[in-house]
């Protein structure tokens, strides 16, 4: 009775505190952002995961990983042309080759592009900035242009 | 003061987070199942890892003289073929050749017989099954197509001096080359089996047979001696459900369509693009891109399996045993290794595992078992799997050989009456 007393307690404590520290911290990301981030998430399960997997981590050979590679953390517009118009040549990652082609997604929106890669980013370990509907579009828009 | 009381507050949590992290780290480090090299058997088996860390071994054979030679997918420090002497539960490496990667390899007559992916050599052997020349082969098949895609050519001989080649489909269902849905025209050259002569130099498509049609990709291919004919494995196509979320819910898409196992007969055409098998319905369908819906049957032209996999499993090898050393009821049944899916998510990964398939007069009988699986240790994902099964031989002794493509080990597992 009394171990148990304590372990709740102790649980309590902890939980308590996880939310002081959270409440304390300085608002960092925006509300924006996470709401961003959670429609990514979305997008990312509906069309990404299948082949980059749920992890980012891709499959050997295949699919390449979305983790801690230049193509992902790197140039935005290159990656915002790469969703629009997809990918149909071997890349290296990591001394990996892949090369499974990827399918254009140019039927998404600037804003389902921009949550997506914004998702993508922020997700897995990478920690690169944001992207926005408004860029999507100027790359949409020079891409449709050439 | 208030950070002090705070802090003395907070230790009693951190200890229990800690607690739990370290028990979770323990956990982790953990080896997963200390016997049988990691893998989980049928009562009687044991498993020991005789090679480890080879790179990317796919196919093998093993000699009477107890030698491995194994095809690596890459060549290691310019090497593409391992020659490994088996000892008891421990391997040698005894020599190393060939300067390309490759999956096939295959020994028949006197000769072994390797591919990459646009070639097959094959090499003269002395009384001991040793390679004689291992610098100059001859080079009796060239000019398969290789895209980018089912590109690994995996090779099976049968005993009338031929030679079957997969030739694997560089597209998933041909969308993009048959955009009208007139016809898909890559079948001509791809997506298909082709039987050349074992000892005409340099043969290419015009010098072959075109021996089975419409089958989409196969690593998976062997002779069965019982039957004097074909077997294989097919990869079967992926994404229903993304491609078409109204017929496919992400469940079938993940179950469907079958991995099929099908007998082949000179001039088969098992239908890829046009159909697909579906293992819960036992029925050969029509394939959503050309009119299908779930529901409606193939033209029945096209050939059915003899037996039928969950689906994305990816058969890799298939070997028919054989040996003595195992109990009766595997004698002339088949083994699969099954490479492990990464087309059935978000639904769990599956496959990973090597399956048994009962056979009786030459033909499947009965439901299909796994027969090792626990490769892949607890992160079953084509990415996190320590190990993925790929090739199978059997030694002169009876024991199975698996060779491991993602860590790099070839296990050999035997029966202990």
């Amino acid at each position: 009775m009394n171990k148990k007393k304590s372990a709740i307690l102790l649980c309590l404590t902890f939980l308590s505190c996880l939310s002081f520290a959270q409440a304390k911290k300085p608002v960092h990301h925006s509300t924006a952002v996470a709401a961003s981030m959670a429609r990514g998430k979305i997008v990312y399960t509906n069309i990404c995961l299948a082949c980059h997997m749920a992890d980012g981590n891709g499959v050997p050979t295949m699919n390449p990983p979305i983790v801690n590679t230049e193509y992902v953390l790197g140039d935005k517009p290159r990656l915002i042309k790469i969703v629009l118009n997809g990918f149909k040549e071997d890349v290296q990652i990591n001394g990996q080759t892949f090369s499974n082609n990827m399918t254009p997604h140019s039927d998404l929106t600037d804003r389902q592009i921009a949550d997506v890669l914004t998702y993508v980013r922020k997700s897995f370990g990478n920690k690169a900035g944001g992207v926005m509907a408004a860029e999507v579009k100027n790359v949409r828009a020079l891409n449709n242009a050439k | 003061m208030k950070i002090k009381k705070l802090f003395i507050l907070l230790l009693p949590a951190f200890a229990v987070f800690g607690l739990i992290v370290f028990n979770a780290c323990k956990n982790a480090n953990k080896p997963t199942g200390s016997g049988n090299a990691g893998l989980t058997l049928e009562p009687g088996f044991s498993a020991v890892a005789v090679a480890e860390k080879l790179g990317s071994p796919r196919h093998l054979v093993v000699t009477p003289e107890n030698n491995i030679y194994v095809h690596l997918a890459g060549p290691v420090n310019g090497k593409g073929i391992l020659v490994l002497h088996v000892d008891g539960d421990k391997t040698t490496l005894k020599t190393s050749f060939a300067d390309y990667g490759g999956t096939g390899i295959a020994i028949k007559n006197g000769y072994l017989y390797a591919s990459n992916n646009t070639e097959v050599f094959r090499y003269k052997l002395n009384a001991q099954e040793e390679v004689i020349d291992p610098g100059h082969p001859e080079r009796i098949v060239k000019g398969l197509i290789s895209r980018r895609m089912h590109e690994p050519k995996a090779i099976c001989l049968d005993n009338d001096g031929n030679i079957y080649v997969n030739v694997g489909a560089y597209s998933n269902i041909c969308s993009d080359y048959d955009p009208k849905k007139t016809g898909c025209p890559i079948i001509d050259s791809a997506a298909g089996i082709w039987q050349f002569k074992v000892d005409k130099p340099d043969q290419t498509y015009g010098d072959g047979v075109h021996y089975a049609w419409g089958i989409r990709n196969v690593v998976g291919l062997t002779w069965n001696q019982q039957d004097n004919q074909l077997f294989v494995m097919q990869h079967g196509r992926d994404a229903l459900h993304d491609l078409f979320p109204n017929l496919y819910t992400v469940h079938q898409s993940a179950e469907l369509p079958a991995e099929c196992m099908f007998a082949i007969k000179k001039g088969d055409n098992a239908g890829w693009p046009y159909v697909y098998y579906d293992w819960m319905q036992h029925k050969n369908m029509l394939g959503p891109e050309y009119g299908g819906d779930g529901k409606k049957g193939a033209d029945p032209k096209y050939i059915n399996p003899v037996a039928a996999y969950p689906g994305h499993y990816a058969p890799d090898g298939l070997m028919f045993y054989t040996g003595n050393q195992f109990p009766e009821k595997y004698k002339s049944g088949a083994f699969i290794a099954f490479h492990g899916s990464w087309n059935r998510a978000p639904e769990p990964q599956a496959g990973y595992c090597v399956v048994f398939q009962p056979f009786k007069n030459g033909k499947p009988d009965g439901k299909w078992e796994v027969f090792a699986d626990g490769f892949a240790g607890p992160n079953k994902t084509p990415n996190g799997a320590a190990h993925r099964p790929c090739g199978l031989a059997q030694g002169p002794d009876g024991s199975l050989y698996v060779a491991d493509d993602q860590g790099g080990t070839i296990y050999k597992i035997t029966y202990n009456k």
